[in-house]
């Protein structure tokens, strides 16, 4: 029901907004079709860098700058370099390997094409022309904050709401996320242990 | 802007995932594949979020994100395994579960 509430069609429509939306896209998906293309594992993992990087310009875009600073820090600086670990240990040759994808990828890029077909088509057919709201909404304290504290939403960064609501409603979520990752990080010594 | 252009370039990345996973044969780049399905999934939650004007989507998308650096650990544990095993990370040579 919120979703109806908020889709508002005299939003201005924001040139800058989009071109840099446009840019990233495709600067993403060119890394991410390079991604999975490239020969040369390294030259992946690099890649992957550039898609990691323009999906947090798009959470700013978004005006979640706490999940894009998250993002930098997580992804760029630690699973990409745990990738790269990765890499030097299964020793892949560093100038290339030919047989890095399948000879029979066209069963594959069938399956991609076939789903994005039809994600495409369903998202058009329930969302149509649905607009965000403006940039100087989205950088609004939520809503909910604001009426819980019976003052007027301000204008201004959201991260101080979205630890609110991690240590308040998602606190449970939250706590179980840290046992999962401590057990993960067991798990990943007990087996990459030398016997 | 527009919802469903995030949306659609979520869909993008998401299926270009779809294929990595299934063309692949290199351990590590299946995993690479995967990190990408879950960026897709990341996309849409903090545009719903932005569209909503709710946070929970932003919640959930840091939950995947912690989750996405477990699954990357204990992958690229098991990788390191079957490459100790079988000096190789060759996913079509892994098949001791063929009849």
């Amino acid at each position: 029901m919120t979703l109806l509430a908020t889709v508002n069609s005299d939003v201005p429509f924001n040139v800058a907004q989009n071109v840099g939306f446009g840019v990233i896209a495709v600067l993403m998906v060119t890394g991410a079709l390079r991604v999975v293309t490239t020969n040369n594992v390294v030259h992946a993992a690099l890649w992957l860098v550039l898609v990691l990087a323009g999906a947090a310009a798009q959470f700013i875009l978004l005006a979640a700058e706490f999940v894009a600073i998250t993002q930098v820090l997580v992804y760029i600086g630690a699973i990409v370099v745990l990738f790269l670990f990765g890499v030097m240990l299964t020793r892949a040759p560093i100038r290339g390997e030919a047989g890095l994808t399948r000879s029979n990828w066209f069963g594959g890029a069938l399956v991609g094409v076939l789903l994005l077909g039809l994600l495409s088509f369903t998202l058009l057919d329930t969302f149509g022309g649905d607009r965000l709201p403006a940039d100087t909404r989205l950088t609004l304290r939520p809503a909910a904050v604001s009426q819980a504290e019976g003052t007027e939403p301000t204008a201004g960064s959201n991260v101080g709401a979205v630890s609110d609501s991690i240590f308040s409603r998602y606190l449970i979520p939250f706590e179980a996320v840290s046992v999962l990752l401590t057990a993960a990080l067991i798990g990943a010594i007990v087996l990459a242990r030398k016997e | 802007m527009l919802l469903n252009q995030f949306l659609i370039l979520s869909a993008v990345l998401f299926a270009i995932g779809v294929y990595g996973v299934i063309a692949r044969r290199n351990g590590v780049a299946v995993l690479m594949s995967i990190e990408l399905i879950l960026n897709a999934v990341n996309i849409n939650l903090v545009a719903f979020s932005a569209m909503t004007g709710t946070l929970a989507g932003q919640v959930f998308a840091l939950f995947v994100i912690a989750i996405a650096a477990a699954e990357v650990g204990v992958g690229l544990a098991i990788v390191l395994v079957i490459y100790r095993n079988r000096r190789s990370i060759d996913l079509d040579e892994v098949d001791l579960m063929r009849g």
